[in-house]
């Protein structure tokens, strides 16, 4: 029997149970994908909002400022790529004014530091590439840009080093009370658990139903990206957004903390929740609202399209905590933007309600680090030599797009938690994410993943359960 | 480290430009090649066909390579395997890095860029539907099939009808898969007449014009496409979409020259092409720096890929050997009527001892034309042609004396 059993391993679940590894207790993380990371995790916008877009007083409001706050410090001792770019929210009429004085207030109401609206001429200083008839912005230079693969791995990582059990391809099917905590049905097998934390996601409204008279709907609420190749990577500094409206903050245009340029998303209802299918339709959407703010955007330079699901809860707020109900179960419910930006804050306030729920002692010397796969492009010559000559393997460019070393993959796969899928690889280490997505590393990635893992060729998979690449020998 | 002449690629391009280099009078040459062999993208093209212009004989992809690669050894010129180049910079220093030596810097007296090409993706196509395992481009499929010996699919729809995908059709056929239908979005093929006839037409596969691929199927693994027909603008006519079950997914949608280290090192380069500007030489931008086969532009035939890079093996060499003079002002090669581009882009015409043979792209298909070329108001040639198309390059051959002024040359497809 575990004290707590997670469920789901995206961000929010990672930040849960690496916050539960720093106390004296037994976790289990729950995945149904092959992987950390596989979910709306994997697909957003990778922002760290400011926190002026939330309702004073929401669970919203109150993770994403404490999030915020926190996640630079987080992305240090987890060798995560951060990158405090700002970002701008753009009016292009003098109308969009009263707008922006509104978020603004909100904003300083939220606790938002150093906000202020900037003019014309300094908008212009500040990202020379806006149209012509942008007249005003909320400037928030607080906000700043994650790497939302490595955030998670990175806190699932440091969560293992601790003890936390991770269970992949594991779907939870039903969820029972009894008199001490919870049994799960999973298609690996029944789990015991005293507490359960409902990560899952655009699922966890099912979970929470299962065990909960006051039932919750989330509507997975799709939005589709465009990937620009690091050439264009530059063509803004800061975060752009529209004027938000109903259906959220809009299409927005940002630089990538590897140095893409990302656009989008839409905003679209749907019913499917494993939809993360791309539509033309939605792409088009995306393409019409990009250039509203930002001039000459390149969309010739698109190396990738993909879309993602808010888990968009009909209350408009983040669902956190015990459910009244179902005492020992604890939701994480209608995790949507700002959702990424305040992962480190719920973390903190789940693992506390667990431990007053359980009364866990803090670990006498948990880790609270962890390194990152060695990064050759960004090492110096000496320091890469070092590399080369301590294993030659990473001296063999697999990936030339995002120059990845053999090395750089090997260690992708053995580390903790390490991956056993080629998107695992590519999540860890980016190689396959370059412009040429993975057309020449494709067959020597697998050759690595087969070699290293042991794993035969046929077995090996994208992301798990059918997806293979390999339908047997030639003849 | 210090060479006379770094060859960027050890393909088809490198291994010619090398031996011609050599045989300019170079010994000082070093070819860096970053896969496990030299031979480049013809080690995994097994099907036969190369060399009827060269060698006068129909030989596969690798007997090709090893001619080269034979005359290559016989020389003794160095080459570096597994090696990547990571940097050119502006005074042609070349960082690069390989197992043995870690990075390494080779100061370079003169440098001929041949890294070839790379496939178009399914992102830059934008094409919608799920994101699935299964979709390749036709050059991956080839690699896993020809070089590993693995199968990506048992059923299988192609996209684009260039030369990669047509052989990828009869070779998965061959292999024992289903290939249920080629798409083309253009209403002509892009590939050779003769891998027409003889990959799909003596297959019975069919090949679909003027259609695309308008949604994917799959959650893990591709499990069908829908096809459409698309009007002249190449936007899907709705009522038109088909369903095709299928594992795989393979892309033949076009070859872009990989040229982020010469952009790097701020070496001019053509929008149409995405291939250096170069003059009858073949030298770009940067002194010192030639380019040749697909990087330069997107070859049909490695035999023409040989030609070019010969001559810009020779030229790398006369280079060093003479060093540059000033020249006079160029005179501009212009794509005029039903011509995409013309490499070269310019003639240096002091250096124009021999005849340049200009090589182009005609816009459209066209038959019963003629191919004429003018510098100004005169025109220099005329040259009928019973069809031309995109699919197959073309060549003029223009001599010093035709030329009389420094105004621009136009070439141009014209009736009759």
């Amino acid at each position: 029997m575990y004290d707590v059993v997670v469920i789901g391993a995206g961000v929010t679940g990672c930040a849960c149970a690496m916050e539960l590894s720093f106390l004296n207790t037994t976790v289990l993380v729950v995945e149904k994908e092959a992987d950390v990371c596989c979910g709306t995790s994997k697909a957003n916008s990778g922002i760290v909002h400011a926190g002026y877009d939330a309702r004073p007083g929401s669970m919203k409001a109150k993770m994403n400022v404490e999030g915020s706050a926190e996640m630079e410090a987080l992305c240090a001792r987890l060798d995560v790529p951060y990158k405090a770019n700002g970002s701008l929210v753009i009016s292009n009429t003098e109308e969009g004014r009263a707008k922006l004085l509104r978020l603004l207030e909100q904003g300083k109401q939220n606790g938002v530091k150093e906000l202020r609206i900037v003019e014309k001429e300094e908008l212009r200083k500040l990202e020379p590439h806006l149209v012509e008839e942008a007249c005003c912005g909320l400037y928030a230079p607080t906000a700043a840009i994650v790497c939302p693969f490595e955030l998670t791995i990175g806190m699932a990582e440091v969560a293992t080093l601790n003890g936390v059990e991770f269970q992949f391809e594991t779907k939870v099917e039903a969820i029972k009370p009894v008199e001490d905590g919870y049994v799960l049905t999973t298609t690996s097998g029944e789990v015991r658990a005293k507490t359960i934390i409902n990560a899952a996601g655009v699922y966890a409204d099912e979970l929470h139903n299962w065990v909960s008279k006051k039932k919750r709907r989330i509507t997975p609420r799709k939005g589709e990206y465009y990937l620009l190749d690091k050439e264009v990577g530059n063509h803004v500094a800061c975060t752009i957004f529209s004027l938000p409206t109903k259906a959220g903050k809009g299409v927005l245009v940002a630089p990538t903390t590897h140095g893409n340029l990302l656009v989008g998303p839409n905003a679209e209802d749907g019913t499917d929740k494993s939809g993360t299918n791309t539509s033309r339709h939605g792409l088009q959407e995306v393409l019409e609202k990009s250039g509203r703010h930002v001039a000459n955007l390149p969309m010739r330079q698109v190396i990738t399209s993909f879309a993602g699901l808010r888990a968009h809860e009909e209350e408009d707020d983040f669902v956190l905590g015990e459910v009244e109900d179902a005492p020992g179960f604890f939701d994480c419910l209608g995790i949507e933007s700002p959702g990424l930006s305040s992962a480190p804050a719920i973390g903190k306030y789940l693992a506390s309600l667990l431990k007053n729920k359980l009364g866990l002692a803090k670990k006498e010397h948990p880790i609270r680090q962890r390194k990152a796969v060695t990064r050759m492009k960004d090492l110096d010559l000496a320091q890469r030599n070092a590399w080369v000559e301590k294993n030659p393997a990473y001296g063999t460019i697999v990936c030339r797009c995002e120059e990845i070393s053999e090395g750089e993959i090997m260690e992708a796969i053995h580390r903790p938690l390490g991956a056993t899928t080629v998107d695992g690889i590519k999540r860890r280490t980016r190689a396959g994410m370059g412009r040429c997505q993975a057309g020449f590393c494709l067959p020597k990635t697998l050759e690595i993943l087969a070699r290293e893992t042991g794993i035969p060729m046929e077995q090996l998979t994208k992301n798990g359960r059918t997806s293979s690449y390999i339908k047997g020998k030639t003849k | 480290m210090k060479k006379e002449l770094v060859i960027i690629g050890g393909g088809p391009a490198g291994l010619a430009a090398a031996v011609a280099a050599y045989d300019a009078g170079l010994r000082d040459i070093l070819i860096l090649e970053r896969d496990e062999r030299l031979g480049g993208i013809l080690n995994q093209c097994i099907h036969n066909g190369f060399g009827l212009h060269t060698f006068r004989e129909e030989l596969t992809g690798p007997e090709y390579a090893g001619r080269f690669i034979k005359q290559v050894e016989e020389r003794k010129i160095s080459y570096k395997l597994q090696t990547m180049v990571l940097e050119l910079s502006h005074d042609r220093i070349i960082t690069a890095m390989n197992r043995e030596d870690g990075v390494f810097q080779i100061e370079a007296e003169s440098v001929v860029l041949a890294m070839g090409c790379r496939e178009r993706s399914r992102g830059a196509l934008n094409i919608p539907g799920y994101r699935p395992a299964g979709i390749y481009s036709a050059g991956t499929a080839q690699r896993l099939v020809n070089m590993e010996g693995l199968m990506p699919g048992k059923e299988v729809v192609i996209l684009g009808s260039g030369d990669i995908g047509l052989i990828m059709a009869r070779r998965m056929t061959l292999e024992g898969a289903k290939v249920k239908v080629v798409a083309e979005l253009m209403p002509y093929s892009g590939g050779l007449k003769r891998n027409i006839v003889q990959c799909l037409q003596d297959y019975d596969i069919p090949l679909k014009l003027s259609h695309t691929v308008v949604d994917i199927q799959g959650k893990e693994r591709v499990e069908g496409v829908t096809l459409a027909k698309v009007d002249e603008k190449g936007k899907p006519v709705p009522g038109t979409e088909e369903f095709y079950t299928c594992d795989t997914l393979l892309l033949s949608v076009g070859l872009l020259p990989e040229n982020e280290l010469s952009k790097k090192a701020g070496i001019k380069l053509n929008a149409v092409t995405g291939g250096p500007i170069v003059d009858q030489r073949l030298a770009t931008s940067m002194e010192g720096v030639f380019a040749c086969g697909n990087v330069l532009h997107v070859h049909d035939l490695v035999d023409f890929v040989s030609q070019e890079a010969m001559l810009a093996g020779k030229s790398a060499a006369m280079y060093v050997q003479m060093q540059t003079k000033d020249y006079d002002q160029p005179i501009a090669l212009l794509a005029g009527e039903g011509v995409r581009y013309t490499v070269p882009a310019y003639l240096v015409t002091e250096e124009m001892e021999e005849p340049v043979t200009v090589r182009f792209r005609v816009t459209g298909i066209k038959k019963n034309c003629k191919i004429v070329v003018y510098q100004g108001d005169v025109q220099l040639l005329s040259k009928k042609r019973p069809v031309v198309a995109p699919g197959e390059m073309e060549s003029v051959l223009l001599k010093k004396e035709m030329l009389h002024t420094k105004e621009a040359i136009r070439i141009c497809v014209e009736e009759g």
